[in-house]
């Protein structure tokens, strides 16, 4: 004997009209069998039978109203092979079959269960910066070699490439061109078109190939000409790269890493003049990096290449062609850890990419006027290094955040944020943002600049703090 | 395994010798009776678990395989260890076709710890690696990149392998579809796509949707053989896949199969299905059911007898009625699991 129950036909229906019967006691039915049509006030659908037998009764007459869920509605009496299957579905009453876990259908009722101490951020996922992350200390005797970022990168990728055989590079003009911005220069020549693939101008397609290629054990370094082209495949880099950990249960994992060229060129539009930083950095299983000087970004880029996690590493075309020192050699700086760039004691100004650099350029003109700065590139967007920016604002009582991206829901609102819930007592100051102004990036010159962050906004968003 | 497959038609071939195919690998009553079982099983399984979604067991979204079986599992018996599997989110069958435990399979349906991704999945997204199945995904033809990804990964490590990607005759509209057929014929990557159209993307029909309904010339502009296939037929499937297999294993590139077929069942549980009628569904269900036409040919062929096919019927009940025990009784993952693999630890 089989009760047959009324049908849910989402997890929110509670209860419906069973409107009509397609069988009659004594029919005999077959699992598959449309036997009864139920509506709600949303949607009609039709009962198909699980079991075989033959219809003993009907337990709920057509057109019943408010019949609810699980409601017995039928009886047939099974064959004995259908036997088994009854004791796991024969339930008599709502309140005593739907089991526990049918609550969690409920939506409403879900997050007040989870008794979990709330973490800050992704801050308490298995990433969390640790205090003893930092960078490694430069061996005596080691040289600086004058270095322009991009062959820094190019350096990094090659280093990477010849360590481990699983590592290679895709993306359009990667490798006959030699890179759009020439950033790839070389490497056709040492790796071959095994290793250094030209892509058609298709980054949702091949952004979800090298995901593949990735879940398949390779460690694809994408190249996008510009993030703002990767727009097209924001889908993969999150839906299929960030995610799958998390969906298989640790079962898959995605060691790849999207680079390129990130923020406002020049003279280049609102199309091609975008900051992904924020965009990326709000996505858990993503690491997002944004270094500024050569010596980070091929640290960073060698460390991003091992990370066995997805990493979205965002460069800036405006610092491809500047030279800084770079130890020789195997250079790793890990993910995760900001960098004190200047010390000083009157504020803190935060920034990544190439905003450090004009934070720098303030810190030096406010010295000048008597206001030490003390200037935190933040290289790791994901996970954030709270702690240092914390640390810093104990001693400064001041804050001042830089960015290139637009400042609604943006780095610098995180940045305060975290320093709100760690640091609140010790401000002093209301903080304040300097970002890119609330408005596509205009083309005239003029505009532009009075579009973007520079070092006057700096210089007066931290007088504003300081009260001078 | 390249066998000198000549055949340019799927429709399969019969003979008086028992032998069903005529190629070099004969179709036995064994691997005849193993199909019936497999697409039995699939079959059963899609039935409980909609009634477990029914019970309020089984939350959100849940696409029946009903009707598809003969797809997932012709195409399995052609596959060489390490093959892959990559598919969209009507991914039941094609995971227990690919020898995922059904109780793992129904304890992610109920959200459970013992699912197989620990039930942060859920029906759309599973995945074994031991299996070689690489999902499960929920975005309508995400999974086409992502299995020609897996295929440039088979050319790049030079390991013969071929990556069997999925998809429906709903995802054969995305663009994302034509960019990995592009690339896929510019590296000669070896995959087979299956697209398996079932002649509805929810609930628009393939002539509304598509402006070219013969799915199977949608690689001529990428230079991609394809072929229209009785996808309601497990022999021609299987056929059709070893054909397609050998021409992607042997470095030629990828291949298209059309696998003309019907979902029984709505697209999701929660579809009216007011866009086909009843009689349409019958009419398929009554004709071209690929459990009943293999049934048929059994008893024809006085290979199983209705003791036998009942034998089968109650092994393959029992296999479902544990599946569903355990995944009712199963726990929900642990509180603490909210925070676990969302990353994995760099080595410092």
């Amino acid at each position: 004997m089989t009760d047959v129950l009324m049908p849910a036909l989402s997890p929110t229906m509670e209860e419906g009209t069973l409107a009509k019967w397609h069988v009659k006691v004594g029919d005999t039915v077959r699992s598959g069998d449309v036997i009864a049509e139920i509506e709600t006030d949303k949607a009609t659908m039709e009962v198909e039978a699980v079991d075989e037998g033959v219809i003993e009764e009907i337990l709920v007459p057509e057109g019943s109203e408010e019949v609810k869920v699980n409601t017995p509605i039928a009886r047939l009496s099974g064959e004995g092979a259908a036997a088994p299957s009854a004791k796991v579905d024969a339930p008599a009453t709502k309140s005593e079959t739907k089991p526990e876990p049918a609550a969690s259908g409920d939506p409403e009722k879900q997050p007040a269960e989870a008794a979990q101490p709330q973490p800050e951020g992704e801050g308490a996922t298995p990433v969390t910066p640790k205090p003893t992350l930092r960078d490694p200390e430069l061996p005596d005797g080691v040289k600086l070699v004058k270095t322009t970022l991009r062959d820094a990168l190019r350096d990094a990728m090659a280093e990477e490439m010849r360590a481990d055989e699983n590592v290679f590079l895709m993306g359009e003009e990667v490798a006959q061109y030699q890179g759009a911005y020439k950033v790839s220069r070389g490497l056709l020549e040492e790796f071959g078109d095994r290793r250094v693939i030209d892509t058609p101008i298709t980054e949702y397609g091949f952004a979800g190939l090298g995901v593949g290629a990735a879940m398949a054990g390779l460690k694809p370094i994408i190249e996008f000409m510009t993030f703002n082209f990767a727009m097209q495949a924001i889908d993969h880099i999150i839906n299929s790269a960030a995610k799958t950990l998390y969906m298989s249960g640790g079962q898959i994992k995605c060691s790849v890493v999207f680079r390129g060229p990130n923020g406002a060129a020049a003279r280049v539009g609102a199309q091609h003049s975008q900051d992904y930083s924020a965009w990326y950095a709000q996505v858990p299983g993503l690491k997002v990096v944004a270094p500024y000087d050569a010596a980070d970004a091929k640290g960073l880029l060698k460390a991003a290449i091992r990370d066995p996690n997805p990493v979205v590493f965002l460069e800036h075309e405006m610092l491809y062609g500047v030279e800084f020192d770079v130890p020789e050699g195997d250079w790793v700086v890990p993910i995760g850890k900001a960098k004190v760039r200047r010390e000083g004691t009157d504020v803190t100004i935060t920034a990544h990419s190439r905003a450090v650099g004009l934070a720098l350029e303030a810190a030096e003109r406010l010295a000048g006027e008597g206001i030490e700065a003390e200037v935190i590139d933040l290289r790791t967007l994901r996970p954030l290094d709270h702690e240092t920016i914390v640390a810093s604002v104990k001693k400064t009582n001041r804050l001042v955040t830089v960015e290139e991206g637009w400042g609604p829901m943006g780095v610098g609102a995180e940045v305060i944020a975290r320093v709100l819930e760690h640091a609140f007592d010790y401000l002093d100051a209301p903080p304040a943002r300097v970002h890119q102004e609330d408005v596509p990036m205009p083309y005239a010159a003029n505009l532009e600049a009075l579009s973007l962050p520079s070092v006057d906004k700096i210089v007066k968003a931290v007088k504003a703090v300081t009260h001078k | 395994m390249a066998r000198g497959q000549t055949s340019s038609t799927s429709k399969r071939k019969k003979d008086d010798t028992g032998v069903i195919g005529g190629g070099a690998d004969p179709m036995t009553k064994d691997s005849l009776l193993k199909f019936y079982r497999d697409m039995l099983l699939i079959r059963r399984f899609e039935e409980r678990a909609g009634q477990l979604y029914g019970m309020g067991l089984i939350g959100g979204f849940c696409h029946l395989y009903i009707g598809q079986e003969a797809i997932a599992v012709g195409v399995q018996s052609i596959k060489e260890a390490g093959d892959q599997v990559i598919t969209g989110y009507r991914d039941h069958g094609h995971m227990l076709a690919c020898g995922m435990d059904p109780r793992e399979v129904m304890a992610e349906l109920t959200g459970r710890f013992t699912g197989s991704s620990k039930g942060k999945g859920g029906s759309m997204h599973m995945f074994s690696t031991e299996a070689d199945f690489y999902g499960g995904h929920g975005i309508v033809g995400g999974q086409v990149s992502l299995g020609t990804g897996l295929a440039l990964a088979n050319r790049y490590k030079g390991n013969k392998k071929v990556a069997f990607t999925y998809f429906g005759d709903g995802a054969a509209n995305q663009g994302q579809v034509y960019e990995s057929f592009n690339m896929a014929t510019i590296w000669k990557l070896p995959v087979v796509y299956v697209i398996e159209n079932n002649q509805y993307a929810m609930g628009t029909s393939i002539e509304r949707s598509s402006s070219e309904t013969h799915l199977y010339k949608r690689g001529a502009s990428f230079r991609i053989p394809g072929e229209e296939v009785d996808g309601m037929d497990v022999i021609a499937v299987q056929e059709a896949a070893r054909k397609a297999a050998a021409h992607a294993r042997s470095g030629e590139g990828p291949y298209i199969l059309e696998m003309k077929t019907y979902r029984y069942r709505g697209h999701s549980m929660s579809d009216p299905a007011k866009y086909r009628t009843r009689e349409e569904v019958d009419e398929v269900r009554k004709t071209r059911d690929p459990i009943d036409h293999l049934q048929e040919l059994l008893e024809k062929k006085g290979w199983a007898d209705e003791a036998a096919l009942k034998a089968i019927d109650a092994e393959v009940k029992k296999i479902v009625a544990d599946a569903a025990e355990f995944a009712r009784t199963s726990p929900e993952p642990d509180p603490s699991e909210l925070y676990t693999d969302v990353y994995l630890e760099a080595a410092q």
